[in-house]
């Protein structure tokens, strides 16, 4: 299915290891805010990044075009911009393609060429298809066929910046203080490889899926061969990327809800199952049986976002650390507790969830429908 | 006629420890030690020596060596001590040269290949003496994915598993058949496979009715020649399984000497005593995928779906293809087994140089199956030579769901690979039906061996899985990642997935 040679990741290496700091801010509201008080929190966990990576992804920021997918994507040089832009061509109707606006004095490295596009899928080419996958098909397509492209963002009014530098420096380079999200989640990278190289940069993304990740799977490898049966192809072999794709998956595709999706990827031990009520352990045990190759294994915590929801979660060991907070409207999931009380001294409430016990935030009278009719395919 | 074989072993006896016990006289079951009364010497006929130790082990004064003949042909690598030996043997018999136990040829043992990788720095080991570290396996179709209802806040679960056999440890014994094996041994491997939490395989002679009582804990099996095969013992199981081929012999079936065919084998086996009970090559109602899908449908009906069904299949060229095959016929499990795979009695030939090495046919079907989005539908269990818990590490890292071992469990009751089942005088009393001779196997005591077997390998695929930060064995399962390969070429590398130490 996969081909194994099919891979985005320039450098080669088998997996990227990663250390790192997680922020994420929801305004329940619906209030949008500015790039401020994000960039001040991730700026306050310098030490958990080694300016080899940082990254935003923010949501609420193109109203203007909010039914349209929102595709930011990364080329490494012109030619695959042209193979990639007569896919699009070809597949979608373009509303609107143009360079991001970057500030070119900001300190990165060796920044490529990001394009934004946005896009709709073009009916006849559909072919019956849900117009969520075909821009997923569409995605993988990009990332694995035109050799240098690779898409930071699919999602609807959302977008990724990311790149190679300190998260400061990033949110300089794409200018970000001119943009306004109700959720902010926020990434400062500590890689041990692939130096440099802006793909392997946080936050990833499908659809409108978001993860930012600290921590390496050690069940990466399984991960990845479960997904690829439904048609992931993991090109960056970053543990994230399989984290946005299992949401996808479990999410999107299946109609889980949240808390069952955090449930397969860090779910309950067998002696805490068997403790369980018969029902909840009929559920449980169906979970771990079914699911068994989407546990998360090893150390990670995770922030997910999607449009309205943001979740946060860590292995079920909790091998790292994770603090959530709440502040009237607002809603904090962080790698520490500090970068919480550096943008919101005073809170309502902070805890540290335990290990794979989710945390979950959503918009208010936003409505999640939890379980869809399943689509069919 | 005068036969040209010299004795392939030397027994050697140092006479200033023997202390004429005659231990060792009445422990060879072959007959090589005999006493003489006039000399007062303890003598030996080496020609009789198979090897196996058992007088080494019971000799209270360690007076005994057993050693190769030293004595050897003109070296010449065609025209080996093996090949001309066999040459004789067969000239002498005009038949198949028949031997017992796996292949014992130099193929490339891919397992001792493959390294294991662990975690350092970036990612914590996990302590398995202070953490949960969890094995536990459960074998049978998945869903792709579960449907739940939501009402009111609770979640329903619309999706009914198939049902599932519940390993804890990865590890079950395989078909070891009673009439090859002893009763004793049969019930040593019920009661040890009860007391783990594991199985066992009745392998396809049927079971003694007074082992139904372990029947949770026991696949049974059906082979072509059916033997011991009906109603009430389909019912005993836990699940069953259709024989197709083994390792020791792809593409015949299974054969048990009339010697061997007692009064109790007789009535479990449902034959005559003393007829030769030869399982037919192919199960003659499956010569296709189809028929092997209605036999599969018939067994789910005789058990009214409550049962997982098994196919296994001897790992040859074509396995991944035939695998695919058996998943959309409606196994539940795949068994593959293989050329290393043992056996109670094949011809040489066969045992030899059919089927091949376990580890590339995992590979492949394991691959196959995911390639073709099914691999959900059954899971796999890998069988053949698995001699360690690292063999197993290996076996489910490349994507096993757990393994059968059969050699291994043996040799933990005594058995030292001497190839001689098939005379049915194994003098360990492990694959023999000689009442006298059975009796060296106490089940009490064999079930102990076998679930301090099982305890240790557990123990230390714990061990193995926390070095790799792994606390959960369905995240070791197909994770090829964390092995390597060290002196593979890259086609190796390629079949079975893995990548070159280093790289």
């Amino acid at each position: 299915m996969s081909p194994i040679a099919n891979l985005n990741n320039t450098y080669g290496d088998d997996k990227v290891h990663d250390a790192c700091g997680l922020f994420g801010m929801m305004d329940r509201s619906g209030r949008l805010f500015d790039a401020e008080e994000p960039v001040k929190a991730i700026i306050n966990m310098r030490d958990r990044g080694n300016g080899l990576g940082g990254g935003f992804a923010v949501y609420g920021i193109y109203s203007d075009f909010k039914d349209d997918y929102a595709l930011h994507i990364m080329y490494l040089n012109p030619e695959p911009k042209e193979r990639a832009e007569a896919l699009l061509a070809e597949n979608f109707n373009v509303r609107r393609s143009e360079q991001l606006p970057v500030d070119s004095s900001a300190r990165v490295v060796r920044p490529p060429i990001i394009w934004r596009y946005f896009v709709s899928p073009k009916a006849d080419r559909l072919h019956g298809q849900p117009t969520d996958d075909f821009v997923v098909a569409n995605v993988m397509r990009i990332n694995t066929e035109t050799g240098g492209a690779y898409v930071f963002s699919s999602g609807k009014n959302m977008g990724i910046f990311k790149g190679v530098g300190f998260p400061e420096d990033i949110a300089t380079y794409f200018r970000l203080k001119e943009y306004r999200g109700y959720m902010w989640v926020c990434h400062s990278r500590f890689p041990t490889n692939t130096p440099g190289w802006w793909g392997g940069a946080h936050p990833f993304n499908i659809l409108d899926w978001t993860v930012v990740h600290n921590g390496e799977l050690s069940s990466y490898g399984i991960n990845r061969r479960y997904l690829e049966m439904y048609g992931y192809n993991c090109t960056m072999q970053t543990d994230t990327e399989v984290l946005a794709y299992a949401l996808d998956l479990l999410r999107r595709r299946q109609n889980l809800p949240l808390h069952i999706a955090a449930k397969i990827l860090a779910p309950p031990l067998w002696e805490e199952i068997a403790e369980m009520e018969p029902k909840e352990r009929r559920l449980n045990m169906a979970l771990r049986q079914t699911y068994g190759s989407l546990l998360m294994n090893g150390p990670f915590s995770i922030i997910a976002a999607r449009q309205g929801e943001i979740l946060g979660l860590t292995d079920r060991i909790k091998l790292r650390p994770l603090t959530a907070a709440v502040q009237g409207d607002l809603v904090f999931v962080a790698s520490e507790e500090a970068a919480i009380r550096c943008v919101s001294p005073k809170l309502d409430r902070v805890w540290s969830p335990l290990g794979g016990e989710p945390v979950v935030g959503r918009l208010k009278g936003f409505e999640i429908e939890e379980i869809a009719t399943p689509v069919i395919r | 006629m005068k036969t040209y074989l010299e004795p392939e072993f030397i027994v050697e006896r140092n006479d200033d420890r023997c202390i004429r016990c005659k231990v060792c006289v009445n422990q060879c079951t072959y007959e090589t030690h005999y006493y003489d009364e006039e000399d007062d010497q303890v003598l030996s006929r080496d020609e009789n020596c198979v090897n196996c130790h058992r007088c080494v082990v019971f000799c209270p004064t360690h007076a005994i060596t057993i050693k190769p003949n030293p004595t050897r042909y003109t070296e010449n690598w065609n025209w080996s001590d093996e090949a001309i030996f066999t040459l004789k043997k067969q000239a002498e018999s005009g038949a198949i040269v028949i031997t017992g136990m796996g292949c014992d040829k130099p193929y490339l043992t891919y397992w001792d290949r493959i390294l294991i990788d662990a975690s350092q720095v970036t990612n914590p080991s996990i302590d398995p003496l202070r953490e949960p570290m969890e094995i536990q396996t459960f074998l049978g179709a998945k869903p792709d994915r579960l449907e739940m209802e939501y009402n009111n806040g609770d979640i329903v679960l619309q999706t009914e598993l198939a049902p599932q056999l519940t390993c804890e440890t990865p590890i079950m014994f395989t078909a070891l058949s009673y009439g090859a094996i002893s009763f004793n041994v049969h019930t040593a491997l019920a009661r040890a496979a009860t007391e783990f939490g594991t199985y066992m395989n009745t392998g396809e002679g049927g079971l003694d009715e007074q082992l139904y009582k372990y029947g949770d804990h026991i696949i049974v099996q059906v082979a072509s020649g059916r033997f011991g095969v009906h109603a009430k013992y389909l019912d005993a199981g836990a699940a069953v399984e259709i024989k197709i081929g083994q390792g020791a012999k792809p593409g015949i079936g299974g054969h048990l000497p009339g010697e061997k065919v007692t009064e109790d084998i007789s009535r479990t086996r449902m034959i005559p005593v003393g007829t030769d009970a030869l399982s037919p090559a192919p199960q003659h109602d499956i010569y296709s995928i189809e028929d092997l899908r209605q036999l599969i449908y018939a067994l789910k009906e005789a058990t009214d779906y409550t049962k997982p069904v098994s196919v296994k299949i001897a790992a040859v060229h074509n396995s991944a293809a035939i695998a695919s095959g058996m998943v959309r016929a409606g196994a539940d499990i795949i068994a593959l087994d293989g050329v290393r795979g043992a056996t109670g009695a094949a011809p040489k030939v066969i045992r030899d140089n059919v089927g091949i090495p376990i580890e590339l046919a995992l590979a492949s079907v394991d691959k196959r199956l995911r390639d073709e989005g099914i691999r959900n539908h059954a899971s796999v269990v890998a069988a053949g030579g698995i001699k360690s818990s690292a063999d197993v590490v290996k076996a489910i890292a490349l994507g096993a769901d757990a393994v059968y071992i059969g050699t291994a469990a043996l040799v933990a009751l005594g058995c030292t690979v001497c190839q001689g089942c098939h005379t049915g005088k194994c003098p360990w009393g492990i694959a023999t039906t000689d009442p006298w001779i059975s009796r060296r196997v106490n089940p009490d005591i064999a079930t102990q061996r076998l679930v301090n077997l099982l305890r240790g390998w557990s123990l230390e695929i714990k061990e193995m899985m926390g070095g790799m930060g792994i606390n959960a064995i369905e995240s070791l399962r197909g994770n090829r990642d964390r092995l390597r390969g060290v002196g593979l070429t890259d086609t190796e590398l390629r079949i079975l997935g893995i990548k070159m130490a280093g790289d």
